[in-house]
């Protein structure tokens, strides 16, 4: 016995060593990770690549408000400068005169690269004579007076087609010469990041790095003016470093708030310092255990698993609350024989309920399940081997046997009010029917720790911008960029009729502002010989009310374009197409993918559209497949449902297996289960009938709280067989106190900011209480046979 | 019959002359404007001429045009190509070809005048008018000119003015002209009854 309890102590020592060095060493993250899967479908890579690294992923939207129109562009124009000087952003925009130009002079001085007009044809005779009718025409129209000054360079209207193919989205609006959100209130900054979605630190440093340029632009300002101005910032990027921080915090508060109520409930149970020492030895060394579980089991500890044990300080510190409590200060020898199988069996089967969630694509539930098989065992092991020998003779614990004699007899009337319990399923059938239409929740935004007021604000602000977001793209892979560049090409040549035709409203494509080099090349050589094309725009001007001398700078600009050659990805430094072109032309695992975002005639594409928009694709042979992104999501969030859903029951069926297995007796098996079925069915109801949407946390919360009663209801079928040996009373003690633990733990995590935490919580928290009280009334009666006291 | 109209013109000089003594201007701009709000929508033949000076011949072209008070204006090129441009609730929508333009006419600072200038005329609305350019009204009721001179500096680079002039509630013509010297002027044809 003394060896076996000192190797005990041993191999805790070196565990927990081992266990503290790999948590130690372990890497923490909170970012979107927790949400993605495992093991992505095709689409779904694309997806997560998508949330990753696209375009809007890496987007920041700052915007100032206060003071004057002309003082918030004054702070823009400033914050744009310093940023564009800071590596760490790929571009930075604000819409002011300088950069427009730039756009429009690089449109402009490479039109005969750009056009999709350029072939041999458009400079034929009749060709020239076409263009240049269609570009007086334009002259004559309202917007003449805006392109007359071009015309003698471009009268085949090149840059107009250029812009007309680019303009599908709507313009942001100007105030003092850069954009400014619709109603004119705030001045509006985009800045694109380099770092990926996932590079939570570069992203964090990114919005300081904003911030601080802000900052000290402001400190330019008058000091009258300086308070008036506030920078808001939004974005995916902003949205993680925000939802990190928050994590981070809430764990800290979390775990601090849930510690500490414990501490006082069980200084208030024991009246014992040195046993409330002891009791927390097997919460902490369950944790230990968990994060090295997770950290060697994913390579990552996520920031919301730590939230996620929270919940073990509840349930571990159930163990060492029966080993003191029912074992009595002196940990009576009995208590092994007596009291140690039930809490084996409980063990058991909550590790059969967290063990379905090991197998789950929802990372963050697969390393709940994970953290908590571990933390549970650890945390039983210690109790069972370690802690009995550690406590110290004489340890006097408050003698606890009249609060239990007032439990036993409150047992009574319990027992006659089970008939009640029969209302439980009725009442629960009744609101669940009520509520059936809106059962579940189907959005992956429900699980997002973004506030929704922000979501709102980054929507107007994107809409604000013409950057909404996207939903439907075509993505094509490719093995280099060439060739990634020639599958936009051919997919922009099958999607621009659909435009003509009203199945979609417009398409993007990196090809616009980067042509293939192929394509590029045919275009040079449709470009006629100076003497060649002087001849033929003589010619081509008869009948015109123009004469070819006024277009003699067009012949110039045609021979500086074939002297110019092609167009590269340099070329495109310093326009806001460069920061485009790589948001549309993605280095994928394969190779590149070329991304063209697609918007639909009237938000959604109707069945009919969908089909005709599938049918370009596939005509344009470049192995691209359309991609509807808010789809995805929500296909991604009901798989995880739909996956959560079977491994709930597939946990809940281990769970009768085992007991089936233990307990030998289907009716027994039944007893204890139907406590649990009822508290589950009670809490969803509750959860409905208030009015919340479940989650995939709520149905783990259901899981876990069938994991965590069958405990309870263990202890009543001991105590109703007659096989409990221990004292009734301070067994009831014992499950109260344990009950309370666990309703605390939960109930801490039910207020967390983190929707994830606090779904769980609000499930766990009132199922485990409504476990133990239906279990309490369901119980057999207590036969008289069984000692009233401890001997 | 012609002799009874001019003389019909003469006396109604005579007697906007006589106000004009009286009260300077504004009384006769005020009038036209009521005399405008009172219409509430107009359906009319247009052509257009466009000089510029870099072409040997004017542009013209024509179509129609509808108007339904107060912020109701379209404006339907039918020659030489078909174009469509149609403002409402401060929404313009361009549409030529294929392609559709939408913008807020509110976002668009160089834009606005522009359209204001016939919709405010046609809806009577002084303040608009006031908002973007200077006003300058000549004649009378039965024959009058009003000439818009924008406010914002960097229309007034482009726009020099915009002239309209009419009898009664019936706009005749829209000239603009802009400062490199081209110049538009919009002739609005008998009223077209459906």
């Amino acid at each position: 016995m003394k060896a076996s309890a000192r190797s005990g102590t041993a191999a805790f020592l070196v565990l927990a060593v081992i266990a503290g060095v790999i948590a130690a060493r372990a890497r923490y993250t909170a970012d979107l990770s927790a949400f993605l899967p495992r093991a992505p479908s095709a689409a779904q890579q694309v997806l997560v690549e998508q949330l990753r690294e696209g375009p809007a992923a890496r987007l920041i939207i700052g915007a100032i408000s206060g003071a004057t129109p002309a003082t918030r562009a004054l702070l823009s124009g400033k914050v744009v400068a310093v940023l564009r000087s800071n590596p760490a952003f790929e571009s930075a925009d604000n819409g002011d005169a300088a950069s427009l130009a730039r756009d429009r002079d690089f449109l402009f001085r490479h039109r005969y690269l750009l056009s999709g007009a350029v072939t041999p044809e458009h400079f034929t005779v009749a060709g020239l004579h076409a263009a240049i009718a269609a570009s007086l025409d334009a002259l004559a129209s309202p917007e003449g007076p805006l392109i007359k000054s071009l015309f003698p360079q471009d009268p085949t209207g090149e840059l107009l087609g250029i812009i007309d193919d680019l303009g599908a989205g709507r313009a942001p609006r100007s105030s003092a010469g850069v954009w400014s959100s619709r109603d004119g209130s705030q001045a509006l900054i985009l800045a694109q990041l380099r770092a990926e979605g996932s590079d939570s630190d570069a992203q964090r440093a990114a919005c300081e790095a904003l911030r601080e340029a802000f900052a000290d632009a402001r400190a330019t300002l008058p000091a009258a003016e300086r308070a008036a101005v506030t920078l808001t910032l939004s974005g995916a990027p902003v949205f993680a470093v925000a939802a990190r921080t928050l994590i981070e915090a809430e764990v800290m508060r979390l775990s601090g708030l849930s510690a500490l109520l414990i501490t006082l409930l069980l200084l208030l149970v024991y009246r014992s310092l040195p046993a409330l020492l002891l009791g927390l030895v097997p919460v902490l060394g369950g944790a230990l255990a968990g994060v090295a579980a997770v950290a060697l089991g994913f390579g990552v500890v996520h920031g919301i698993t730590l939230g996620f044990g929270v919940t073990l300080i509840g349930e571990a510190v159930d163990y060492s609350i029966y080993l003191f409590v029912q074992g009595g200060a002196a940990a009576h020898p009995n208590w092994r024989a007596n009291v140690w199988p039930t809490i084996r069996l409980g063990v058991l089967t909550s590790i059969a309920g967290f063990a379905a969630l090991l197998p789950s694509d929802f990372q963050g539930l697969a390393q709940l399940g994970l953290y908590s098989i571990a933390g549970l065992s650890a945390a039983a092991l210690i109790t069972r081997f370690v802690l009995p020998a550690w406590i110290p003779h004489g340890l006097a614990i408050r003698d606890l046997r009249a609060p239990g004699a007032r439990l036993l007899r409150a047992l009574a009337p319990l027992h006659r009010a089970r008939a009640l319990l029969l209302l439980v399923p009725l009442l629960a059938a009744v609101v669940l029917y009520l509520h059936r239409g809106a059962l579940l929740s189907h959005e992956l935004a429900a699980l997002s720790p973004v506030p929704l007021k922000d979501q709102q604000l980054d929507e107007r602000l994107r809409a604000d911008l013409g950057a909404a977001q996207v939903r439907f793209m075509v993505v094509a892979p490719a093995p280099d960029r060439e060739a990634a560049l020639l599958a936009a090409q051919r997919l922009g040549e099958r999607l621009t009729p659909l435009i003509d035709d009203g199945t979609i409203a417009g398409f993007d494509s990196p090809s616009r502002y980067l042509p293939p080099a192929s394509v590029q090349r045919a275009r040079l050589a449709a470009l006629p010989e100076p003497a060649t094309l002087a001849a033929r725009v003589s010619e081509a001007v008869q009948g015109l009310p123009v004469n070819a001398a006024v277009l003699a700078p067009f012949l110039v600009a045609v021979r500086e374009a074939r002297a110019a050659g092609d167009l590269g990805r340099a070329d495109l430094d310093g326009t806001s197409f460069a920061g485009l072109t790589d948001a549309l032309l993605v280095r994928g695992a394969g190779g590149y993918s070329a991304l063209l975002p697609v918007s639909a005639a009237s938000g959604d594409l109707t069945e009919a559209a969908a089909r005709r928009l599938r049918t370009a694709i596939a005509a344009a042979d470049a192995h691209a497949v359309l991609l509807d992104l808010t789809g995805e999501t929500d296909r991604l969030y009901l798989g995880y449902l739909r996956q959560a859903i079977m491994l709930s029951l597939a946990g809940f069926l281990a769970i009768v297996v085992l007991l089936i297995v233990v307990l030998r007796d289907p009716w027994r098996v039944v007893r204890v289960l139907a406590p649990l079925a009822l508290a589950v069915l009670a809490v969803a109801a509750l959860l409905v009938g208030l009015g919340e949407h479940l989650t995939i946390l709520h149905l783990v919360g259901m899981l876990l709280t069938v994991a965590v009663g069958s405990n309870y209801a263990l202890f009543f079928d001991r105590i109703g067989h007659g096989a409990h040996r221990g004292s009734v009373p301070l067994t009831l003690t014992s499950l109260l106190v344990a009950n309370l633990a666990t309703v605390l733990a939960f109930g801490v995590l039910a207020a967390a900011r983190v929707p994830m935490l606090a779904d769980l919580g609000r499930t766990v928290a009132p199922g485990a209480f409504l476990a133990l009280l239906f279990a309490a009334m369901l119980s057999a009666p207590v036969p008289s046979s069984a000692p009233e006291t401890a001997p | 019959m012609r002799g009874a109209r001019h003389l019909a013109a003469l006396l109604l000089l005579g007697a906007s002359a006589a106000a004009a003594l009286a009260a300077a201007a504004p009384p006769a701009l005020d009038e036209l404007l009521a005399l405008l709000r009172q219409r509430q929508h107009g359906h009319v033949s247009f052509t257009e001429v466009h000089t510029l000076s870099m072409l040997k011949e004017p542009l013209t072209s024509s179509g129609e045009l509808f108007y339904e008070a107060p912020d109701h204006l379209e404006k339907r090129t039918l020659k030489p190509a078909p174009e469509s441009l149609v403002l409402e609730h401060g929404v313009l929508r361009a549409q030529r070809g294929h392609r559709t333009r939408v913008i807020e006419v509110a976002d668009f600072p160089d834009v606005a005048p522009f359209v204001e200038s016939i919709r405010a005329t046609l809806a009577g609305d002084r303040a608009a008018l006031e908002h973007y350019f200077d006003l300058d009204f000549e004649g009378d009721l039965g024959h009058w000119t009003l000439r818009l001179k924008p406010k914002d500096p960097s229309v007034a680079k482009s726009v020099a003015d915009i002239t309209l002039s009419g009898e009664r509630d019936v706009i005749a013509t829209v000239a603009i002209r802009q400062s490199d010297g081209d110049h538009s002027l919009l002739t609005i044809g008998p009223e077209i009854t459906p």
